[in-house]
């Protein structure tokens, strides 16, 4: 395993899973590569992860416990957790705690969080942020499959004909998956369609894009269902011997006519039909779906509705077919697996089911057992709100900017008697209202498994000691769980133990009737743990490897071991757009980003893609609204406001706009985006329907826009907009205002806290335009700079920032002030490629003077894509806008 | 046959006008120059490298013997004409040289301004105007000792580094506030100073000379020896060099009867009130301006030969002017208008550290106005601004920055604004 300092591991973030080879260095910091023997990536990373060992400082990590903001000793903080929580217990009951953990979480501590709080404090009031990432499709599998079971793998994208992406921007959220699927496209001719409302960065490679209406996504599927089987394009054979429900399903898709769906759908009836018939014709079809399907008030019909279609084709756990449920987080599926969902038990057993409520009680021997489904993600925050759950313990999330309604959740947690927080990040929105804080071991330190979109189990390894009083996750648990009484069943040695309990509970009267069993693993030795490689479940105990996918034959884990199909009646989303909010919100990911920013925002190199939040709007509506390219827009829901900065775009459809998710007040001063969105769930999965939001967008009225490069970290104003993002030498930050500001020089130097009169100044000014440059030198290196203009400022911001921390010469002084290189000194641009730091303007270059003429000429001539290949898209779309204006 | 021209001068403005009409019209004129200086034409605006010791005289010489001998032209040298006779026609020098002329082009130049104090004749009180002046501040800086300069303008200041060069004490006394006030804003001026103190020059402004003082006569022979100020100060000279400023020397013609005022008064075509006879140069007065500096004397001296050769050509026009300070490592410029007021906007940059400032005085998106100290690398450039009245609001966010950022004014998004995608291709059937 440790091979030249090398440690196998797996990455943190999306649900891919890719294996990582990771390396401390001497100088303190990690180097990272990809594992060319793991199944997931075979040594591709994605610009996140290639930038993982710039993610390591331990700039605001949590190292010591903290009671009411004081550090305190492990004892008094686990004692007081303890005390507290037995406490409402005793007073309340069980109902009045909660565990909120997260889909970042190793299974190992979400197999204990779940036991504890189903076994022993007795209430099934432990939910995961997943629930907001997936939520849907467990429920839709559950429907269909009786299991939350994912059928194919990731092979089957290779091995497919047509790949169908709905809801899912593959190539920016899972890009090592997208690459494989670029790799057999180019080998294989696989066609791809993709669904979307955003023609996102997977449109690269689509064959079609049909540009669906938010939200309508089920009617269009109700209409495959519906044409497939008029054109008897179905499967019998399977229909009759594996399935039930087949006829009303059907019934209930023919109620929309195809005029309907296509207005509906917002498509031509024609583009609706070639999707239609395309999928018809080709066997080997995969239906990938991700957040677009999931964060909808009808995620769990809009998973059925897709599911119904590879039933009644019989394309299901077949290679090349079937339908896959990408997730978000690295181990959302290991947190599915142990429980970790207000509605289910350890091992894919169900809360409400009997005969699973004993098994694993028994299995546990535990005083009881949770008998109700728990409180859901949301619906557990209402709770803390309106006072029925009295402590909460948080793990590695930060509902306070992730969940909906936000500002609401931010006033429950301020409110409730007891906040635990478990965290890496000392700063986090959601550490600030919490009364203990807990330091937990962060990606590197830890130590035990995860499970990836396919079933396949891999270890995250330490190859770091924990800094400070940082401690894993289960370990907090089980030593609140020994103080509250249950001192035998929670006295894990370490991950290895708690990994063999699980493995074996899933053996537990398990004779191929449920899903997931791993048993084969309940006698795991430490060594065999240590050296644990990356496997596939099931892994039956005494049986091996067992299948690789599920339902080619039926067997599917319902009652009668019959799938179901589902009606899935068309409704619309639970908001309506008004003439008060006449734009409807979409949110997601960027590409070089993850979650709330706290980790992925260390990396300097990733925060050049995007160093702000922004709106991005198409460019009818931006002049409809009043919106000049790169202000600030002020963007209203029913529920709060935000500002961001605008991105006009004609990738969005018109009524539509997208905000990314992943700015927190850490970062910004106010785009907590989930402070716009309702909170309204999918009555079946609880999941909040956070891509549909009505918002009106108006200009903010800033008199003054400002960037700003500081190697402290700079004192930004208390009102108005901004962003700061991390860089390699420092912060850059974007800021703009309303009020008036009279002396620059004097914001200047309280913006960088700036006393010292060594410090040499440059400065420009231009009071007619309302221009004012500053910069401070110290000690001939450039310590921060602020450019402010009436108008969006401009300047070559990655330019500017590398010459942060750098000595100076008299010429690059003052071109420093003219905030661009000039024409001697090119300006690399805003970075595409993350891995390789290569701007648009290199690539542009590459492109009109050496003659490329594809993405592999653009890599073979300055390196951008020739990595982690995350970028491709944006280079093919530039080689396309530039043969068009050379060819003009 | 040829007229007869008599050139009164034999500075810089009457050769190059003779330059062009030799060129233009070479048997046109029978040439007669009677010179005060005792010596050809030479290069005045690189008298300050001759004193401080970077140019030999014979490096700044413009036209040799030879020249005047080639062209037919006879040279008076050292005769100061002191007489013009309009009716009969005729120049008079002060040793009664006379000659008559059809045409007369007065180039009498200016005279340096001798501020009225005491003690303003002594000996060691010198002015700074031609090679005379030079010689005799190098031979009092063989000597070594104090040099008082009053008046830190474009010349003074060059006379201060020259002495300073050749070894001698020196210090600037000022009157303004702001050093070559009429070419700098006062930071620039600051600037300026901090730099000169940093290469030994004592710079002291505000300051107000009250009397030259005297050495006692018992000391064999009264000389100067120190600058008395208003405030009581008085500063050690051995010589002082009065550079307080020029006025136009326009006694000659002012006797001969011509219109006068502070100069000769011409017209655009460079034309007195008489019609015989034209004035080029620093003794001019046009359009209520005098003239201190070499460019628009040049364009004086090529609309005088033009007109003198028969042909047609357009008028003076009272254009910018650029000012370049000849003090090595003190790079500074200065051109057009710079004064603040009305519509005027300001664009400023400033690198304290490097002692680098760039000033641009804006009007109706034109550039009206700059001032540069410390890199003075893209003055041409901004100079052509000036004189083409080019329009730069397309390019004020990087103006000040010079030339290499014209093509790279395109705003700089903050966001990207690639984020969009090519709309996919048709399914192939």
């Amino acid at each position: 395993m440790m091979d030249k300092g090398w440690t196998k591991t797996t990455c943190p973030y999306c649900g891919v899973g890719c294996g990582v080879l990771a390396r401390p260095k001497a100088d303190g910091t990690t180097e990272v590569k990809g594992d060319l023997e793991h199944p997931a990536n075979y040594g591709r990373l994605c610009s996140k992860g290639s930038a993982l060992g710039e993610t390591m400082s331990l700039d605001d990590r949590l190292l010591d416990p903290m009671v009411d903001g004081r550090t305190a000793t492990w004892d008094a903080a686990l004692d007081l957790v303890a005390d507290k929580f037995r406490d409402s217990i005793e007073k309340h009951g069980p109902d009045s705690v909660a565990l909120y953990v997260s889909g970042q979480i190793l299974t190992e501590d979400y197999y204990v969080a779940n036991k504890l709080m189903k076994g022993y404090i007795g209430t099934a009031n432990i939910d995961t942020n997943s629930r907001l990432c997936m939520a849907s499709s467990v429920a839709g599998h559950k429907r269909a499959f009786g299991s939350d079971t994912v059928p194919g793998a990731y092979e089957d994208l290779e091995l497919a004909d047509l790949v169908v992406l709905v809801g899912s921007n593959l190539a920016w959220c899972h890009p090592v998956l997208y690459q494989r699927l670029v790799a057999a496209r180019k080998t294989g001719g696989t066609k791809v369609v993709v669904i979307d409302p955003r023609r996102t960065a997977t449109c690269e490679i689509a064959d079609l894009h049909l540009a669906i209406a938010p939200g309508a996504d089920v009617a269009l599927f109700n209409g495959l269902l519906a044409h497939l089987t008029s054109r008897g394009k179905i499967d019998q054979h399977y229909i009759q011997e594996y399935t039930s429900g087949f006829g009303d399903a059907v019934k209930s898709a023919n109620s929309l006519s195809m005029e309907k769906i296509s207005e509906v759908c917002g498509l031509r009836e024609a583009d609706i039909r070639q999707f239609y018939e395309l999928f018809e014709a080709t066997e080997k079809s995969v239906s990938v779906y991700s957040q677009g399907v999931n964060q909808s008030t009808a995620g769990t019909d809009k998973v059925n509705a897709i599911v119904n279609c590879h039933l009644a084709t019989g394309r299901i756990g077949r290679p090349g077919m079937g339908p896959f449920s990408v997730t978000g987080q690295p181990n959302a599926m290991g947190g599915r697996e142990v429980g970790g969902l207000a509605n289910m038990l350890a091992g894919h057993m169900e809360l409400g089911n009997e005969t699973h409520r004993r098994i694993v009680q028994d299995f546990w021997g535990s005083p009881g057992i949770a008998d109700a489904p728990g409180l859901k993600a949301v619906d557990l925050f209402e709770a803390v709100a309106d006072g029925r759950i009295k402590a909460v313990w948080i793990m590695a999330t930060n509902p306070v900017d992730s969940l909906p309604d936000a500002d609401k959740v931010r006033a429950a947690l301020k409110d409730c008697p007891f906040v635990v927080v478990s965290d890496v990040t000392r700063h986090t929105d959601t550490t600030q209202v919490a009364d203990v804080l807990l330091p937990a071991t962060a990606w590197g330190e830890k130590d035990g498994t995860v499970t990836n979109s396919e079933r396949c189990i891999s270890r995250q390894r330490s190859f770091l000691p924990p800094p400070g009083e940082a401690r894993p996750d289960w370990w907090q648990l089980s030593e609140v769980g020994k103080r509250l009484g249950y001192r035998e069943a929670f006295s894990y040695s370490g991950p290895r133990e708690v990994f063999a309990e699980y493995a074996a509970m899933t053996g537990e009267e398990n004779h191929g009737n449920r899903d997931l069993d791993i048993s084969a693993y309940a006698n795991v030795s430490d060594d065999d743990y240590k050296d644990l490689a990356p496997f596939y479940w099931p892994q039956r105990h005494g049986r091996g490897r067992g299948v690789t996918r599920f339902f080619a034959e039926g067997q599917f884990y319902t009652s009668d071991r019959r799938g179901r199909f589902v009606e899935t009646p068309f409704r619309a989303p639970s908001s309506r757009v008004s003439s008060d909010f006449p734009l409807v919100l979409n949110t997601g990911r960027i590409r070089d980003q993850w979650h709330t920013m706290t980790r992925s925002a260390k990396a300097p190199r990733l925060t050049a893609h995007y160093a702000e939040p922004f709106l991005e709007i198409h460019p009818i509506d931006a002049e409809k609204y009043g919106l000049e390219p790169e202000s600030i827009a002020k963007v209203t829901s029913q529920n709060a406001t935000v500002l961001l900065r605008v991105a006009i775009s004609d990738s969005q459809r018109p009524g539509s706009v997208f905000a990314p998710m992943h700015w927190t007040d850490q970062y910004a001063s106010l785009a907590r985006i989930d402070s716009l969105i309702a909170s309204h769930t999918d009555p079946v999965s609880g999941q909040p329907e956070s891509k549909f939001t009505p918002v009106a967008v108006e200009p903010y009225a800033a008199r003054w826009f400002a960037f700003a490069i500081s190697v402290a970290k700079p004192e930004l104003p208390s009102s108005g907009y901004h962003a700061c993002a991390p860089i390699k030498a420092g912060y850059r930050v974007e800021i703009a205002g309303v009020e008036q500001i009279d002396d620059w020089q004097d914001f200047a130097d309280q913006l960088f806290a700036l006393g010292s009169e060594n410090d040499e100044v440059l400065t420009y000014r231009d009071e007619k335009s309302g221009q004012f440059r500053f910069a401070h030198i110290k000690d001939g290196h450039l310590a921060a700079a602020l450019y402010v203009s009436k108008t969006p400022v401009s300047a070559s911001r990655n330019w500017v920032a590398n010459l942060l921390g750098a000595k100076l010469e008299p010429p690059e002084r003052l071109r420093l002030l003219a905030g661009r290189p000039g024409e001697d000194m090119p300006d690399p641009g805003a970075i595409v490629c993350s891995c390789f730091e290569v701007g648009v303007n290199q690539i542009v270059d590459a492109i009109m003077k050496q003659g490329c003429t594809s993405v592999d000429d653009v890599g073979a001539c300055v390196k951008a894509g020739t990595n982690c290949g995350s970028c491709r898209a944006e280079i093919g779309k530039l080689i396309d806008e530039k043969s068009v204006s050379k060819a003009g | 046959m040829a007229q007869k021209l008599v050139v009164i001068g034999n500075g810089m403005a009457p050769g190059r006008a003779l330059e062009r009409l030799f060129k233009l019209a070479p048997d046109a004129y029978e040439v007669t120059i009677f010179n005060a200086e005792p010596r050809t034409n030479y290069d005045r605006i690189l008298l300050s490298p001759v004193l401080s010791g970077e140019k030999s005289y014979e490096e700044i010489v413009i036209h040799g013997d030879d020249w005047y001998e080639k062209n037919g032209v006879t040279l008076h040298k050292g005769k100061k004409v002191s007489q013009i006779d309009r009716a009969a026609k005729t120049v008079m020098a002060e040793d009664g040289t006379l000659a008559s002329y059809d045409k007369l082009l007065i180039a009498t130049g200016s005279l340096p301004f001798i501020i009225p104090v005491p003690g303003r004749k002594l000996p060691g009180v010198l002015t700074y105007r031609d090679l005379d002046d030079v010689n005799a501040m190098m031979i009092a800086a063989e000597q070594g000792g104090c040099a008082v300069v009053i008046g830190g303008g474009l010349l003074g200041l060059e006379a201060a580094a020259g002495l300073k060069q050749r070894g001698m004490d020196v210090t600037v006394i000022h009157l303004g506030e702001t050093l070559m006030n009429r070419q700098l804003d006062f930071a620039a001026g600051q600037l300026l100073k901090r730099t000169l103190e940093s290469r030994g020059i004592k710079v002291i402004t505000k300051a107000n000379t009250k009397q030259i003082m005297a050495t006692h006569p018992s000391l064999g022979g009264q000389k100067v020896r120190a600058v008395a100020l208003e405030d009581g100060t008085e500063i050690a000279a051995d010589i002082v060099v009065m550079a307080v400023g020029i006025r136009p020397n326009a006694h000659l013609a002012k006797d001969a009867g011509l219109d006068t005022n502070r100069g000769i008064l011409v017209d655009d075509k460079l034309q007195t009130s008489d019609p015989d006879i034209m004035a080029v140069g620093e003794c001019v007065e046009f359009d209520g301006n005098v003239y201190g500096l070499v460019a628009p004397l040049f364009e004086q001296a090529k609309i005088a030969a033009t007109k003198l050769a028969g042909e047609a050509c357009e008028g003076f026009v009272d254009k910018a002017l650029a000012t370049k300070l000849k003090v090595t490592g003190v790079d500074l410029f200065s051109a057009g208008d710079f004064a603040k007021g009305g519509e005027r906007e300001e664009i400023v940059l400033r690198d304290v550290g490097q002692g680098v400032y760039r000033r641009l005085v804006l009007e109706d998106d034109k550039l009206i106005g700059v001032v540069m100290f410390g890199d003075t690398s893209d003055s041409g450039w901004f100079f052509d601004l000036i004189k083409d009245e080019t329009n730069i609001a397309g390019m004020r966010e990087t103006l000040i920055f010079g030339p290499a950022y014209v093509a790279d004014c395109r705003p700089a998004a903050p966001v990207r604004s690639n984020s969009t995608y090519p709309a996919t291709r048709d399914i192939a059937a």
